[in-house]
């Protein structure tokens, strides 16, 4: 994998190990299935698999790569519920794409730009999937400001600590 | 060209792959929908991935749960154990009085050929995860097709049904909330005997659509099947209604709060045999109200003495005893009869065991003979939904008011002191 320069920087790009690639997403899609059962609440603000595919795009760098991690991450959760398979692969697709290209241009190693890094995807995140869901499916899909604001910050908090934690399995190149 | 295509080739392959899914999007909205048997040989791979984890966790976490409970945690066990048996009094109570209206109505059915619907087959499941959004209010349970599970199948709880069968694999089910927007229940309000249709809503509410809005909907109203679907039985409790408002199109805009608590969830029943009989009168299974009280309530001696207090209660002795009884207090709720005192020391402590006649009681009165004398010394609770019928009022019967200390009477058939007092509840004279 080749070290990127940006604005003369220095940006490290990461791999991961083959259990840690499969392992964690396959982790964060359980606990999201299994913790709603205590915590039904839990569905409504949070996503798991979302933070995972930012997490990788971020740390490969590597748009080729974002893309198809959110695309099987997405592609996985869309088989766990009923609706049409692909609408979560699709947001999830972008997403990935979007978060690998914007790790290449910016450092986003530190918690403040995570932070936003990660309430912005989810955002991008929730209307490509409200997009796709109404345009194409035709589903009905209520679309509030607030609940997505609200549940934004509760997965750029989240994502803050899951990424320090999943730092430590990152490997350099 | 190929400098072109090596300078976008990242924008090229997202392309490809987000057209590549809105194609399989709408391959599968073009062939069915949102119906996910479509796609059963792809989603099989997730849920064999995911859910063998799910049943192993709620396995650990069900047995170190039963462990504290059944082992550590016994605080209050046997207050609990008292406050049940006064509430089986009660429901045993109620279920004579149920049983009679259903034996009427049983007759009623036969009368004009009718045909009901009864559940001949449940099977129990556990809850082992969810869709994990909620976008897609589904649940999953450890019972699949090798357990005798099929699509459409209804799943609802003691409180009320849940939803309904989507998919069925091989050792799980995926199951549809009723709080889906995809998901349709034909419902029937109780009192108003009003049909609509029960929709989920985008936000996960449960709202009852096609209700005209010239009809008066009560808040409070009870909700239940309406058997139109062909996948619920009719009669089912759905749940209550919480708001009434206006709607589109002329009809009304009804809010229900669900019977069952969709989100914590954790064992539900898969109705997996649904019968239709004619409905027939059985004449044999009638249990009279007056043949339970008699089994469960202390018998009164034929002769109350004066200096009695409590005929009712210190005619028993212990089997074979000659001893006379010590005077206890005369008026003891019905529930308080099962909780304590075995025979040996009150007549109304072998009431506790259900079915099992205390002794000096005859376990099955002659008809015309009614508990309507003994319940006086045990009126049951004025919260009890049977008091209003089997207890008559207390004062009626001389052994509520007589003295204490009556000698002992052996075993004889109780005989009502006051023969002209009908029983109430006794609603259907055989």
């Amino acid at each position: 994998m080749p070290i990127t320069y940006t604005s003369g920087e220095q940006v490290e790009v990461y791999r991961f190990s083959i259990p840690v690639t499969i392992g964690v997403p396959l982790l964060a899609l359980f606990v999201q299935a299994f913790i709603p059962l205590r915590f039904p609440r839990f569905a409504v603000y949070f996503d798991l698999p979302l933070l995972v595919t930012i997490f990788f795009a971020m740390a490969r760098r590597n748009p080729i790569a974002g893309l198809f991690t959110g695309a099987a991450i997405g592609l996985a959760q869309d088989m766990l519920g009923h609706n049409p398979i692909g609408l979560y692969g699709i947001a999830k697709t972008v997403v990935g794409y979007g978060a690998s290209s914007l790790g290449v241009k910016l450092d986003v190693e530190n918690a403040g730009a995570r932070f936003l890094v990660t309430l912005a995807f989810y955002l991008i995140h929730s209307a490509v999937y409200f997009t796709v869901a109404r345009g194409l499916v035709n589903m009905t899909q209520n679309w509030s400001w607030l609940h997505g604001i609200l549940a934004g910050l509760a997965n750029a908090f989240l994502g803050v600590v899951l990424f320090f934690l999943l730092d430590k399995f990152k490997q350099r190149t | 060209m190929e400098s072109v295509l090596g300078r976008y080739r990242n924008l090229i392959i997202l392309v490809g792959v987000l057209f590549l899914q809105v194609l399989g999007l709408a391959t599968q909205v073009k062939r069915g929908g949102n119906d996910p048997e479509n796609t059963r040989l792809i989603r099989v791979w997730a849920v064999d991935a995911i859910t063998p984890f799910e049943r192993v966790l709620v396995w650990a976490q069900n047995g170190t749960g039963n462990i504290w409970h059944n082992y550590f945690y016994l605080r209050g066990v046997r207050a609990e154990n008292r406050q049940l048996k006064d509430q089986i009094e009660q429901m045993r109570l109620e279920q004579v009085r149920l049983s009679e209206d259903a034996a009427q109505a049983r007759r009623l059915q036969s009368l004009v050929a009718f045909k009901e619907q009864f559940i001949s087959r449940t099977v129990a499941a556990q809850v082992i995860g969810s869709s994990g959004s909620d976008l897609s209010r589904t649940i999953y349970i450890d019972k699949g097709e090798s357990a005798g599970i099929k699509r459409d199948m209804a799943v609802m709880t003691a409180d009320g049904i849940v939803g309904k069968v989507l998919v069925a694999y091989a050792s799980v089910s995926q199951v549809l909330l009723i709080s889906d927007q995809s998901s349709g229940v034909g419902a029937l309000l109780e009192k108003t005997r009003l049909q609509g249709v029960l929709r989920g809503t985008a936000n996960g509410e449960v709202v009852l659509e096609r209700v005209m809005s010239d009809e008066q909907v009560p808040v409070g109203e009870t909700v239940l099947t309406s058997g139109g679907d062909q996948i619920f039985p009719k009669g089912l409790p759905i749940g209550i209604v919480t708001k009434v408002g206006n709607g589109k199109d002329l009809f009304l805009n009804i809010k229900v709060k669900p019977a069952a608590d969709l989100s914590k969830l954790e064992e539900v029943l898969v109705l997996v045999e649904n019968k239709e009989r004619q409905a027939t009168a059985e004449e044999n299974v009638h249990i009279r109200a007056s043949d339970i009280l008699a089994q469960r309530l202390p018998s009164v001696p034929d002769k109350p003495a004066e200096a009695s207090p409590a005929a009712g209660t210190t005619s028993g002795t212990a089997e074979g005893s000659t001893k006379p009884a010590v005077a206890k207090p005369a008026i003891k709720p019905a529930g308080a009869a099962s909780t304590s005192t075995p025979a040996a020391k009150t007549p109304s402590g072998a009431n506790s065991v259900p079915g099992a006649p205390a002794s000096g009681i005859s376990a099955k009165p002659a008809e015309g003979t009614s508990a309507g004398t003994p319940v006086a010394t045990s009126a049951p609770k004025k919260s009890s939904p049977a008091a209003g019928t089997t207890a008559p009022d207390p004062k009626s019967g001389p052994s509520s008011t007589a003295p204490a200390s009556a000698p002992p009477k052996p075993a004889q058939p109780s005989t009502p002191p006051d023969s002209s007092q009908p029983p109430a509840g006794e609603s259907s004279p055989q």
